[in-house]
This record gives C-alpha cells, sequence and structure tokens, in this order.
C-alpha cells in the first residue's frame, strides 16, 4: 500500500465513531498493541522531549526502505506515534520526504500539530523526514 | 453575605458555553481566573471614554485616566493593607515582580558569596530571577526542601538562615500543592536573624486575606490575572526603606526627575520602579477586580472554597487508583493528582474531551517535580465559581477516564 492509500484507511477507521471518547479509545488501543520499542535504542539521540511526554523514534534502513520503531510514555501519545510509523513505516526516502500527511487533520487530531502542543506531533514528523533526509544521503 | 453561586456565575460569561461538545467546567484557576463583567467593562471602558497617556497630559482626559490609575494604587494598598500607597508599584505580573527584585534589590545589597534561600516548591518564576542573579552577582542559592506531605521543612529552614543570607523568597501558597506555608512564622525567624523576606503572593492574594502589615514581609508580589483582572498587571509591594535604596529597574519616562547626558536623577516611589506607559487599562480593571472580591468578601470566599475542597478531596478518593500528591495540613483549593501509572498527559486529554479544562505536567515547578520523582500532575485548582455539582461531574469523568487507561 502507497502512504496515501494507508492514510485512506486510517481515516476510513476513524470515521466510524463520531464521539471524541470512542476516537480516543482507538487510539489508546493503537498505543497498547504497538510493537514494544527495543530498549537498546532507548537513547538520547532517539528522544523527542515535548513539554509533557516524552517520545521516542528510532529508524533503520532495510532494502532500501525506512523501518521506525517508536515509543512513548503516554499512552495516546503513543497511539498517535502507532498511527504514523503505520502510515510512514516502510517506505524509501523518497516516499517519505515527498508525503503530504493528511490523515492527522483528517481524524480530527489537528490540535496535536500544534508547534507548541505539548506532544510534539510536529517534532515527530519532522524527525522522521530527518531520519529520511540523512538516509537519502547516505545512498547518494 | 450569602454565597449566592448561580449570580456569582452570571457575571462570568465565559463560563457559559460548551466545550466539545460538554458545558466547560474551568478547573484551571491556579494557572488564571476568569473575569467577571465588571472587570472585562472597567477594561474596555477605558478605551472607550477615558484613554489617554497618564501622568503627563495637561487636559482632561489625561487627568480622568491618571486619577482612575492612581485611585487603584490607593485601592490596591488598602486591599493589602500597605502603610502606605507609594509602596505599590505596578508590574507586568509576579514574573516581572520578582525580575525587579531580583535585579534592582540584588544589585542593590548583594554580592558575591552572599547567600539568598528559596524553597523546593517554587515555581520557575521565583527560581530562575535568582538564578541569573547569582550567575551575575556570585550570589549563593540556598534551597529549603519540602516533606512527603508537601510541607516545608522547617528545622532546615532554621538551619539554613545565617550570617551570610540576605534575603528569604517563599512562596505563600505552593502553585503545585495548594500548601499555604507559614509565612508567618518564617518572616519572624528570618526577622530575628536580620534578613528581609519576599513573598511570592500569585496562589494566595486571591484565596486568603493578605494584611503585609501583619504578615511584616518586606516584599509581596502577585498577578492580576490570577485574581480575575487583566492579563499583564502586576504588583509589587515593597516596604518604603527598601524600595527607597534599591537602584531603578527599567530606565525610561516616568521614572526620572531629570535627564541629562551629564547625569539623570530619578523619581520618587512609586515612580522610579514605573518606567514606560504603564498598562492603565489593565491596572484600572485590577481595580474592578478589588472590588469584587472586597464585595463578596475574602473570608467568605475563602469559605466557600475551603468546604468545596473538603467535597472534592472527599469525592475524588473514590475514583479508582487515585494517588494525591501533596497532603499538607494547610492548603487552598489546589488538588494534585495521578491516576494509577497514568501519564497526566492522557489524563487531562481525555478530560478536555470531556469539557474539563485542568492543568497537567511540571506546572512550572520541576524542582518539586523531581523531588516527588514524577513527570508531573494532573491539577483541579477550584475558584468560587466553581460547585458541586461540577465536582460530582469531575469525578463520573476520573472513573470513565481512569477506566478507559487503566
Amino acid at each position: 500500500m502507497t502512504i496515501k492509500e494507508k492514510q485512506q484507511e486510517v481515516i476510513e477507521e476513524f470515521s466510524a465513531f463520531d464521539d471524541w471518547m470512542d476516537k480516543y479509545s482507538l487510539l489508546i488501543e493503537l498505543g497498547n498493541e504497538l510493537d514494544s520499542f527495543d530498549e537498546a535504542n532507548r537513547q538520547q539521540q532517539n528522544l523527542i522531549e515535548g513539554c509533557q511526554s516524552k517520545v521516542w523514534l528510532h529508524a533503520e534502513m532495510n532494502n532500501g526502505k525506512i523501518e521506525i520503531q517508536g515509543d512513548s510514555d503516554a499512552i495516546i501519545v503513543k497511539g498517535i506515534v502507532a498511527l504514523l510509523l503505520r502510515v510512514l513505516s516502510g517506505h524509501t526516502p523518497d516516499e517519505i520526504l515527498e508525503t503530504d500527511l493528511f490523515f492527522i487533520d483528517e481524524v480530527g487530531l489537528k490540535e496535536h500539530l500544534s508547534p507548541t502542543r505539548s506532544n510534539g506531533l510536529v517534532a515527530m514528523v519532522r524527525q522522521i523526514k530527518a531520519y529520511a533526509l540523512a538516509f537519502k544521503a547516505k545512498q547518494g | 453575605m450569602a454565597f449566592d453561586i448561580r449570580k456569582i456565575r452570571d457575571d462570568f460569561p465565559i463560563l457559559h458555553q460548551d466545550v466539545n461538545g460538554k458545558p466547560l467546567v474551568y478547573l484551571d484557576n491556579a494557572a488564571t481566573t476568569q473575569k467577571p463583567l465588571s472587570v472585562i467593562d472597567a477594561e474596555a471602558g477605558v478605551y472607550k471614554t477615558i484613554n489617554s497617556n497618564i501622568h503627563r497630559g495637561v487636559h482632561h482626559l489625561s487627568n480622568v485616566c491618571t486619577e482612575a490609575f492612581e485611585d487603584v494604587r490607593k485601592k490596591t494598598a488598602d486591599f493589602l493593607n500597605a502603610g502606605s500607597s507609594d509602596e505599590v508599584i505596578f508590574t507586568r505580573g509576579t514574573t516581572e515582580s520578582v525580575n525587579l527584585l531580583s535585579s534592582s534589590f540584588g544589585e542593590t545589597f548583594l554580592g558575591q558569596g552572599d547567600e539568598i534561600i528559596l524553597t523546593e516548591m517554587e515555581h520557575h518564576s521565583n527560581i530562575v530571577p535568582w538564578q541569573l542573579l547569582a550567575q551575575r552577582q556570585g550570589v549563593v542559592i540556598k534551597v529549603v526542601p519540602v516533606t512527603d506531605e508537601g510541607e516545608l521543612d522547617m528545622q532546615a529552614f532554621t538551619e539554613l538562615l545565617n550570617e551570610k543570607t540576605r534575603l528569604v523568597a517563599v512562596t505563600h501558597i505552593s502553585n503545585v500543592l495548594g500548601t499555604i506555608n507559614p509565612v508567618k512564622e518564617m518572616i519572624v525567624l528570618a526577622h530575628a536573624a536580620g534578613v528581609p523576606v519576599m513573598v511570592d503572593g500569585a496562589q494566595a492574594i486571591h484565596h486568603v486575606p493578605v494584611d503585609v502589615q501583619k504578615l511584616d514581609c518586606d516584599f509581596y508580589v502577585f498577578s492580576g490575572h490570577k485574581m480575575y483582572a487583566p492579563t499583564g498587571v502586576g504588583v509589587l509591594y515593597g516596604k518604603r526603606k527598601w524600595l527607597e535604596q534599591m537602584n531603578p529597574y527599567q530606565g525610561g519616562g516616568e521614572m526620572i526627575d531629570k535627564v541629562s547626558f551629564s547625569g539623570t536623577t530619578f523619581n520618587d516611589l512609586p515612580y522610579k520602579f514605573e518606567a514606560g506607559t504603564p498598562n492603565y487599562a489593565g491596572v484600572i480593571g485590577l481595580g474592578a477586580a478589588i472590588d469584587y472580591l472586597k464585595n463578596l468578601g475574602t473570608k467568605a470566599v475563602w469559605e466557600y472554597e475551603h468546604e468545596l475542597f473538603e467535597y472534592a478531596v472527599k469525592q475524588m478518593r473514590e475514583v479508582p487508583g487515585i494517588r494525591f500528591v501533596g497532603q499538607a495540613q494547610n492548603h487552598t483549593s489546589v488538588i494534585s493528582f495521578l491516576l494509577g501509572d497514568s501519564h497526566p498527559f492522557d489524563v487531562g486529554t481525555l478530560l478536555d474531551k470531556l469539557g474539563f479544562a485542568l492543568r497537567t505536567g511540571h506546572h512550572c515547578a520541576q524542582p518539586l517535580m523531581d523531588r516527588f520523582g514524577i513527570p508531573g500532575t494532573v491539577r483541579a485548582s477550584f475558584a468560587f465559581y466553581n460547585t458541586r455539582e461540577e465536582t460530582d461531574s469531575l469525578v463520573d469523568a476520573l472513573k470513565r477516564v481512569a477506566m478507559m487507561l487503566g
């Protein structure tokens, strides 16, 4: 699936709920189901420290595709991390760099995008794109 | 006067709205309070009827505006029971008041190796200005520890006071724990050692009656916006004997006596510390807030809030997994808590979706969070316009959130 198709799939899933609490229940579920983070990667350079919650993101290159691991100490943020990884992990640096992340707005998580918002979704997206750029540069 | 909560709530237009489809329950009063119509009208009224730069004009509007501004200085002095209105300096808020003091008092009275005493429960605003001073002038900061209950370790405080101590700067009430500190006792102890005391009243001025002469504090600082007044206005009360000796803070208009390139002389108190055009509209709004509080009665406010606090704590105990942070004997209507091992951010985010405005995080008191070994808390802070019904709905919401996160 392309990044765009994955985003549409996420939007579809969230559109089943009108109520905010149901949307957040789903986020919590996604957070709980996220693959466990490799403790060896819980390092300072992988830490994005927001005002309130911490996020760890680690990326590796496998056969031309970027595999991302993530974690957070807040479960809702972890749910958002899970969504981001589902959409972006397993794609090439170019695909990630060129992508327009419209699903965040569409599923009603736009408030988490504000640059001052404490969970730093903006910082997460920036970090993933930075990894993509670094891997691309390495590929030459 | 009986506390007519319905009537009081009608005075606060912002409270009557839905947030995320639910009626707003505003419990973030320790961050900022909402404004009654009389305050909103007073500030807007300045711009509608008397706006003019104060203190300089010979024309009618300037005189009226100056008078309204200076009336609030008298009103503030009276509210604090200050000895003179010259001892009331208007600032932009508590933070600026502390910065003014650390800068002017620091420059005048503090030098290499001198010590000042802070506490572990201070807001960053009463830590960082002193750290900057410490860096500039080699002043040493000593810190009074906090006990498990969230109270100051008074024994440690007594031991920290010594012949090198030049100032104690302590919060009247903790913004995180709601602990009311024994400031009167601390002032007596400090004065016995010849040390002046600054009290940070940001969390106190609107909750407990404050009498600066009875307290005998040397400085008392607070913000307007936490006492139902507009934002951008604050107060530094200082004893005349200190203020007169202290160097000015910022330079500019109003604070001068005579300016020439061979040397400038400064204006008298309180103007010496009020450089530039002040936020007179905000100050006039502050006057309306003082009137509002006095009309309700500070004692009546205290009693109502305290009863609501007791009720809230009792009800909240029923929430599965709730842990209160800080259980001081004396406290205001601030409740810091955690739900099991849930991150405060998760709790706050879900509560927001249910219409509740609470604060989560470190509350600008990271040393205190470190003291308790937690990343932050969820904080419900009540004002006199909050109700038992709101408390009940908070408890229901917390039970739901605890279940979702549990």
